[in-house]
C-alpha cells in the first residue's frame, strides 16, 4: 500500500503528461506555484522516508567470519520474518491494543458527554468549563506524563493515602495510569471538535423536535449525536493512531516506575531495535507499525460510514 | 464564536418549556452542574499543584501540604532554573519557539496554498493527489522519524536544527482543512472579479482568498505549533547536543536524572510550568480566529 503512493506527485508536478491528456488546463503556472512546495517537501519528508524504510526492512548484514566487515544484502523478506517472532513487540502490540480498546471509548465518552452539556441550556458557566477543560490540551506530553508521575508516586503525591494504598505504578496499573495521562490531556480537545460540529447544526431542527415535545436527552440522542457522528469518527482515527504511536508518557514514566519496560509499546520497541543498532529491524517494525496503524484507521473509516448510510 | 455561543443560549432559553417541568430541569441543572465541576477539578488540579510546588523551595516541597503555598520562592527558582547549566533551560525555551514557531508558520503557508490551489483549480491528477496527501495524515509521524534519521545520517543533518524542523513543515492534514475551508469560504465569483481587476492568480490568493482563508489557517497554525512543541519522537531519534534540544525534550533529559541529580526536581516543575505558558498565551490569543476552522474540518 505504501508503495503504491509514490508516483502521483511526479504526475501532477511535471506538466507533460497533463498536456497529452488534456489539451488545455488554465491557470497551469499558478496550480503548479502553489502545490509545487507542498509536494516537494511531501515527497521529500513522506513520501521518499516510507519508500527508503520499506527498501532498508529488505536488507540484511552480513559479515565475512566473525569480525569481518559488514555488508548490507537484499535479504527479501528475512526481517519481516523476525518481526513476526519478535515476542516483545507483539506483547507491546497487544498492550496498546488493550490500552486503545479501553482509553479512547472513555475518552471519547467523556468528550462527547461535555460537548453535549456544553450545547444544551441546562448548563450555566459554559466558557469557564470549555476553557477550563482544554487548558490540559496546552501541556505537551511530556510534561503532563512529568506531572502526573509526580501526583502518584507514593511519596511526593499530594494524595499520599491514597497513592500509599494503591500503587498506581505497579505492573498491574501502570498502563491504566499512562492511560490517565492521555485521557487528561485530550478529552478537551475531543471536546472541542464535537462541540464545533454540534454548533453547526441548523438551530430549526431543535425547535421544531421541541415543538413534538422531545426532552433534551431525547434531542441529544436523537438528533444530536447522529449529526455530529462524522466528527466522532474523526476524534476517534486521530485517537487510534495516537494510540499505536505512544511513546512521550510512557518514556517519562519510565522514570517513575520500573514496570515500564523499554518495550512497552512499539514504537519503544522500534526506539531500543534502532538503539542496538539494528536498523533494519528497526524499520522492519516501523513498516509493520505504519501498516497497522493505516489498516486500523481505514477500515475504521470504511465501517462508520457503512454504518452511517 | 462567543458572539454565536451568547446568541444561541438565548434562543435556547427562550424557547425551553421550564413552565411545563420546571422541576426536571433543577435536577437536571443541578445533575450536569456537578458533572461538570467533578471533572474541572480533575483537569486543574493537576496544574494547580504544579504551580503551587513551583514556588516552594526544595525541603518545603516535601513537608508542607502539597496543594496550598508555603514560603514564596517561585521568583528564586525561576532564577536558580535560569541560571542552572549555563541558562540552558532558556535556550531550550528559545529553540522550541524557534521549531515551532517558524516550523508552523512555514507549514501553514505551504498547505494553505495547495489546500487551495486543490479546491479552486482543476487539474488532472488532482483526486490522486488529494488522496494521496490524506493517505499522508493516516501515517503515524513516529513511523517516518526512523527512515528520516536515516537519510538525514547519510546528509550529515542529523543533531541540528534543521532534522528537526525541516520534517515539520510538512503538514497533510492542514492541506485537507485548508482544501475544505477554501472550499466552502472563497467564492469562484470573487477570484473571477479579482482576474477581471487585472490581478494575477499569486496576487489574488495572497490579498483576497487568504483573509477569507483566516480562520483555517489559524487552526492549521496551531495545529502544526502544537505538534511541533509537542513531538517527542524526533528529537529524541535527532539530537544529541543539549544546546539544541526544544523545551519538553530537555525536561525530560532532566527527568530521567532525578535519582542522581535530586536538586533537579525543582527545576523540572518550575521548568514545566514556565513551558506550559506559551501554549496557553497562544491559544488564548488565537482562540476567537480558530474554532471555526475546527467545526468546518470535522463537520464536512
Amino acid at each position: 500500500m505504501t508503495l503504491d503512493i509514490e508516483s502521483p506527485p511526479a504526475r501532477t508536478a511535471g506538466p507533460r503528461k497533463a498536456t497529452k491528456r488534456r489539451a488545455h488546463v488554465p491557470h497551469k503556472g499558478a496550480i503548479a506555484l502553489f502545490a509545487a512546495p507542498f509536494g516537494v517537501l511531501f515527497l521529500a519528508f513522506y513520501l521518499i522516508p516510507i519508500g527508503y524504510a520499506v527498501w532498508q526492512s529488505l536488507q540484511v548484514v552480513e559479515r565475512d567470519g566473525t569480525y569481518g566487515e559488514p555488508r548490507q544484502v537484499f535479504g527479501w523478506f528475512t526481517q519481516y520474518g523476525l518481526v513476526f517472532e519478535s515476542g516483545p513487540f507483539w506483547e507491546s502490540v497487544g498492550r496498546m491494543f488493550l490500552f486503545g480498546a479501553v482509553q479512547v471509548p472513555v475518552m471519547l465518552g467523556l468528550a462527547l458527554l461535555f460537548a453535549l452539556l456544553l450545547d444544551s441550556p441546562v448548563l450555566k458557566g459554559k466558557r469557564f468549563f470549555r476553557l477550563a477543560f482544554f487548558v490540559p490540551y496546552a501541556v505537551p506530553g511530556v510534561i503532563a506524563a512529568i506531572m502526573w508521575g509526580f501526583l502518584m508516586s507514593p511519596n511526593l503525591s499530594p494524595f499520599t493515602d491514597v497513592t500509599r494504598a494503591v500503587d498506581f505504578l505497579s505492573p498491574q496499573l501502570v498502563l491504566w495510569s499512562i492511560a490517565n495521562v492521555v485521557t487528561w490531556v485530550f478529552v478537551g480537545y475531543n471536546m472541542l471538535i464535537i462541540y464545533s460540529a454540534l454548533l453547526a447544526i441548523p438551530q430549526e431542527i431543535f425547535e421544531a423536535a421541541r415543538l413534538d415535545g422531545a426532552g433534551q436527552i431525547r434531542i441529544a440522542w436523537a438528533i444530536k449525536i447522529p449529526m455530529v457522528a462524522p466528527a466522532i469518527v474523526l476524534t476517534a482515527i486521530f485517537s487510534i493512531i495516537g494510540t499505536l504511536q505512544l511513546l512521550a508518557e510512557p518514556q517519562v514514566f519510565r522514570s517513575f516506575s520500573a514496570a515500564v519496560s523499554s518495550t512497552f509499546t512499539p514504537n519503544m520497541t522500534v526506539y531500543a531495535t534502532n538503539s542496538i543498532p539494528n536498523v533494519n529491524l528497526a524499520a522492519a517494525f516501523s513498516v509493520v507499525l505504519a501498516l497497522t496503524t493505516f489498516i486500523l484507521s481505514f477500515a475504521f473509516l470504511k465501517a462508520t460510514q457503512r454504518k452511517a448510510d | 464564536m462567543s458572539m454565536l455561543t451568547r446568541t444561541r443560549g438565548a434562543t435556547a432559553d427562550d424557547l425551553k418549556i421550564s413552565g411545563t417541568k420546571p422541576k426536571e430541569s433543577m435536577i437536571s441543572r443541578g445533575a450536569a452542574l456537578l458533572i461538570m465541576g467533578v471533572f474541572t477539578l480533575y483537569f486543574l488540579v493537576p496544574i494547580w499543584w504544579l504551580f503551587v510546588s513551583a514556588t516552594k523551595d526544595r525541603g518545603q516541597f516535601l513537608t508542607t501540604p502539597s496543594l496550598w503555598f508555603a514560603d514564596w520562592n517561585l521568583w528564586n527558582n525561576i532564577g536558580d532554573l535560569i541560571n542552572y547549566g549555563d541558562g540552558v533551560y532558556l535556550r531550550w525555551l528559545i529553540n522550541s519557539l524557534g521549531y515551532a514557531g517558524i516550523g508552523a508558520l512555514l507549514a501553514t503557508i505551504v498547505a494553505g496554498m495547495c489546500g487551495y490551489a486543490l479546491a479552486k483549480y482543476r487539474f488532472p491528477g488532482r483526486e490522486l493527489f488529494f488522496n494521496v496527501i490524506l493517505g499522508g495524515v493516516l501515517v503515524p509521524a513516529t513511523a517516518l522519524a526512523l527512515p528520516l534519521f536515516l537519510i538525514f545520517s547519510q546528509v550529515n543533518l542529523t543533531n541540528t536544527y534543521w532534522a528537526v524542523l525541516l520534517p515539520s513543515i510538512v503538514s497533510p492534514f492542514g492541506v485537507y482543512l485548508s482544501r475544505i475551508f477554501a472550499a466552502a469560504s472563497v467564492p469562484d465569483e470573487l477570484i473571477e472579479a479579482s482576474r477581471i481587476d487585472g490581478a494575477g492568480e499569486l496576487r489574488t490568493f495572497f490579498t483576497v482568498s487568504i483573509r477569507l482563508m483566516t480562520p483555517a489557517l489559524v487552526t492549521v497554525f496551531l495545529f502544526q505549533f502544537v505538534a511541533i512543541w509537542n513531538n517527542f519522537f524526533l528529537p529524541l531519534i535527532m539530537l544529541r547536543s543539549e544546546e539544541l534540544f526544544p523545551v519538553t525534550f530537555g525536561l525530560y533529559a532532566w527527568n530521567t536524572q532525578l535519582n542522581q541529580i535530586p536538586e533537579l526536581r525543582t527545576y523540572v516543575l518550575v521548568g514545566s510550568l514556565l513551558s506550559v505558558i506559551p501554549l496557553i498565551v497562544t491559544f488564548l490569543l488565537l482562540q476567537r480566529f480558530w474554532r471555526n476552522g475546527l467545526g468546518s474540518g470535522s463537520v464536512k
